[in-house]
């Protein structure tokens, strides 16, 4: 589904002291299909912005697109159930929304809610907690008795069991080891390419921005501060530094090189045996 | 110099008819040390650092803190030699403002009140906090909760010094904040430093690295020792800094690398030797 | 609404009643809602009212927001006034409108009852107003200090008390988050059925509490890192201090008492 948002304000408790602008005249497009990165820290609006996508929040001024779906200040709420099932969000720290006995029941909770029929929810059931890596038998214990990786495993598998064609991604990794941050990157690259989602990542790491996402969007105050691709993005690092994100490493060490040794190796996406080669050959004189 | 921390064939498990979480293990640490425990998650690092103060008892092994063994007599006195920074910024405030959450530990070590009024002052100035004295939990960011906890664990005057993931749920403005009060604190005062993380940017400034796997200590020794091992780090399911890869992938396909880098600056210096001789 | 509503609410301030000692204002207050039970004239009335009202200037607070936050307790205020006014029958008529007949007793008795209502109301909302509940809390365990000669554990519930103090805007924040994530997995709070609503508290009540019990036990865990072991041989940072202030308070109040008791019929 196709994202647009047109001149999008949100405004936390209007005309009272506490009041604060989180979004301003926010305007972009997401094009079904691709999976966007959101950058931006703390207190940049983020947050806000991802609320909208499946209505928790209506924006003060202006209007949120989604497929068909129109959200915007005056609109009626009657279709936002269904816009629910259809845009998928997974919360900062997924795990703590378990309740149920047990992780079958909670992973079929989404589409219970949902009206999904009982024998569709089984097969939904075992679809997703296959997508997201864990034993069968998991499915008849309680969420409360697995460790905490799990836990978050079992938290995504309800979220795709909903079969969202928009997926939402809240820092899906914090707190998790470098090996089951990388696992559930993964996972979720796959999924993106395999069901054809739409995908918006809020996320930190410029490393996983540069390496999943195709569009970036990176806020500042609530605006936007810079857009595009990532390889247009993510190397402009005076801009970047304006709103204290840093070059990904990478794109970094290879304006070292080009500073030092004076060659220019281009960044397209290559791995780090690829890029090895690459320099080897530079050293070497090849080139 | 004697050692600040010596562990000797410690084990410990949390109940009998459960695996043990430690198995054998033994290390030290010296004062004004400043040591980094890797290792995935349940490798036991956090097991660790709850035994340094006595919040867990080994089964099997002892324990010695500044030469004071480990037990139920002596673990106040610990206490005050050893402070720990928990991962959880909000679980681990306990008082209602800035101030008093400072406070908490110098009241439960029965500080006199005079004394206290002046290493609030002091140990909030040492992580950069003095304007907040006021402050709500709930108005404070993560990274600003955590340096409130630093700040609390130096109002003790600790010899030793604790981070259990202390960055973890924080921002990468927290973790600078939190990497920048750290490097203060330990060049202005006597301490011995311990953090636990999975963050490679901590692991490489640190003065020695422990690698824990499965509940045993798994490799010891220098951040460039340690990150010589990738491919073995690699297996137990740890990452490497992106030079280490490099590096690694450099010799692969052909170049002498010949001391193992751990910045970008050492890295392009090798590159630039082998260039000039080519 | 709710941010209207003021009772509870402290509002920071360095007025002479936000200086004075938790202690004096607890005191006081208690002995005042004793002490407006005794007034029975005009004038007893009018000390009160006098002193309530000289208190309620001195907190510096704006009087509209006083009389906008007490709104929600108004309405009681008038139904008191309205209620005696109907039902009691004594005195004579005054004033009749259609079958309704009102006599002076009510009038009298509705008038000095909804004004007792509205003295006891203003004051202790002085106290909140003025007061960090920080503060309330170490008057309460300071006061209840001689308790702990019968080993009634005073610190302990203050501390519980002080803590949850810390943890409520916490848990706050955590509920509204967990509502959001089960709204985003197709849960309805607010419309439908109400047995369907009833239902609906499940799915955030259960993680909540599964959340609180970790904070609880992390805390447990934190407290003791830092030596916590309970209220022996622990000293304190905030200290309550009775100066001079809390004495001019006190003998204030004492010549309020003075004057009740003269002017009283």
């Amino acid at each position: 589904m196709d994202i647009t948002f047109k001149d999008v304000s949100y405004i936390y408790q209007p005309n009272t002291p506490f009041e604060h602008r989180a979004l301003s005249n926010l305007s972009f497009h997401i094009r079904s299909g691709s999976f966007v990165a959101v950058i931006g820290h703390t207190g940049s609006g983020k947050s806000t912005l991802l609320q909208h996508l499946n209505g928790l929040l209506r924006p003060t001024a202006g209007e949120v697109d989604i497929g068909s779906y129109k959200i915007s200040a005056e609109g009626k709420t009657k279709d936002i159930k269904s816009l629910r099932e259809k845009a998928g969000v997974v919360f900062q720290y997924p795990e703590h929304q378990l309740f149920e006995e047990t992780v079958e029941k909670d992973i079929g909770f989404g589409p219970l809610n949902f009206h999904v029929e009982q024998e569709e929810i089984k097969r939904r059931t075992q679809e997703a907690i296959e997508a997201v890596n864990l034993p069968e038998e998991l499915l008849q214990r309680s969420p409360f008795d697995l460790s905490g990786g799990q836990m978050r495993r079992v938290a995504i598998a309800g979220v795709l069991a909903m079969e969202p064609e928009v997926l939402v991604l809240d820092e899906p990794t914090a707190g998790l080891d470098p090996r089951g941050q990388r696992e559930i990157m993964d996972m979720f690259s796959a999924l993106h390419k395999e069901k054809k989602l739409t995908t918006v990542l809020v996320t930190h790491s410029m490393e996983d921005a540069l390496r999943y996402a195709d569009h970036i969007i990176i806020l500042k105050d609530g605006r936007k501060h810079m857009e595009g691709p990532p390889l247009e993005v993510l190397v402009r690092k005076e801009e970047l530094e304006q709103v204290q994100l840093d070059v990904p490493e990478v794109i970094q060490f290879l304006s070292g090189v080009e500073e030092k040794l004076g060659y220019s190796i281009s960044y397209h996406n290559q791995d780090i045996a690829q890029l090895a080669k690459e320099l080897v050959a530079m050293v070497k004189g090849g080139r | 110099m004697s050692h600040f921390i010596e562990f000797r064939n410690v084990s410990f498990r949390y109940r009998e008819d459960q695996p043990w979480v430690l198995v054998n293990v033994s290390f030290t640490v010296q004062a004004d040390e400043w040591l980094a425990i890797i290792g995935h998650n349940g490798s036991g690092k956090s097991t660790i650092a709850k035994l340094m103060n006595g919040l867990l008892l080994p089964q099997q092994g002892e324990i010695f803190v500044d030469g004071i063994a480990v037990n139920e007599e002596s673990i106040w006195d610990i206490r005050k030699r050893v402070g720990m920074v928990f991962q959880n910024p909000d679980n681990q405030f306990v008082g209602t403002t800035v101030r008093d959450d400072v406070a908490f530990g110098m009241e439960n070590h029965g500080l006199p009140r005079q004394l206290m009024l002046k290493r609030v002052q002091s140990s909030l100035a040492a992580v950069g906090m003095s304007d907040y004295q006021a402050h709500e939990p709930h108005r404070l960011s993560g990274g600003q909760k955590q340096r409130i906890a630093i700040a609390s664990v130096l109002a003790v005057a600790p010899q030793l010094i604790i981070l259990d993931e202390a960055t973890a749920m924080l921002d990468p403005k927290g973790r600078l904040e939190i990497m920048e009060t750290i490097r203060q604190v330990q060049e202005t005062q006597d301490l011995s430093l311990i953090t636990i993380t999975h963050d490679l940017k901590e692991v490489i400034k640190a003065d020695r690295v422990l690698v824990m796997n499965q509940g045993r200590t798994w490799l010891e020794g220098t951040p460039r020792e340690v990150f010589a091992a990738k491919d073995a780090l690699r297996d137990i399911g740890l990452d490497t800094p992106f030079v280490t890869k490099l590096a690694a992938e450099l010799t692969a396909a052909g170049l002498t690398i010949q001391r193992e880098p751990l910045n970008h600056q050492e890295l392009l210096e090798e590159l630039w030797t082998l260039h000039s001789k080519m | 609404m709710s941010s209207s509503m003021i009772i509870g609410q402290y509002v920071p301030g360095n007025s002479v009643i936000h200086r004075l000692d938790p202690r004096t204002k607890i005191a006081i207050i208690f002995f005042f809602v004793l002490i407006v039970f005794f007034a029975n004239s005009v004038m007893s009335y009018g000390l009160l009212t006098l002193f309530a009202a000289g208190s309620a200037i001195s907190t510096k607070i704006p009087a509209n927001y006083l009389i906008k936050g007490l709104l929600p307790v108004w309405f009681l205020i008038v139904f008191t006034f309205l209620l005696h006014l109907f039902v009691t029958k004594e005195g004579e008529v005054f004033f009749s409108f259609l079958s309704f007949e009102f006599y002076t007793g009510g009038l009298i008795q509705g008038l000095a009852i909804s004004l007792r209502f509205f003295l006891l109301i203003l004051v202790t909302s002085l106290l909140t107003l003025t007061t960090t509940p920080i503060e309330i809390t170490d008057a309460i365990e300071s006061m209840l200090g001689p308790l702990k000669k019968i080993r009634f554990p005073v610190h302990e519930l203050a501390l519980m008390m002080s803590i949850s103090l810390r943890f409520i805007p916490t848990l706050m924040q955590e509920t509204e988050k967990i509502s959001k994530a089960q709204a985003s997995r197709g849960v309805d709070f607010r419309t439908g059925p109400v047995k369907e609503r009833i239902k609906a508290v499940v799915p955030l009540l259960v993680p909540l509490f599964v959340s609180a019990f970790k904070r609880a036990e992390e805390l447990a865990m934190a407290m003791e890192a830092r030596g916590y072991q309970g209220g022996e041989g622990r000293t304190k940072l905030r200290e309550l201090h009775t100066g001079r202030l809390d004495i001019y308070a006190y003998f204030l109040f004492v010549l309020v008492i003075i004057g009740l008791f003269i002017t009283r019929s």
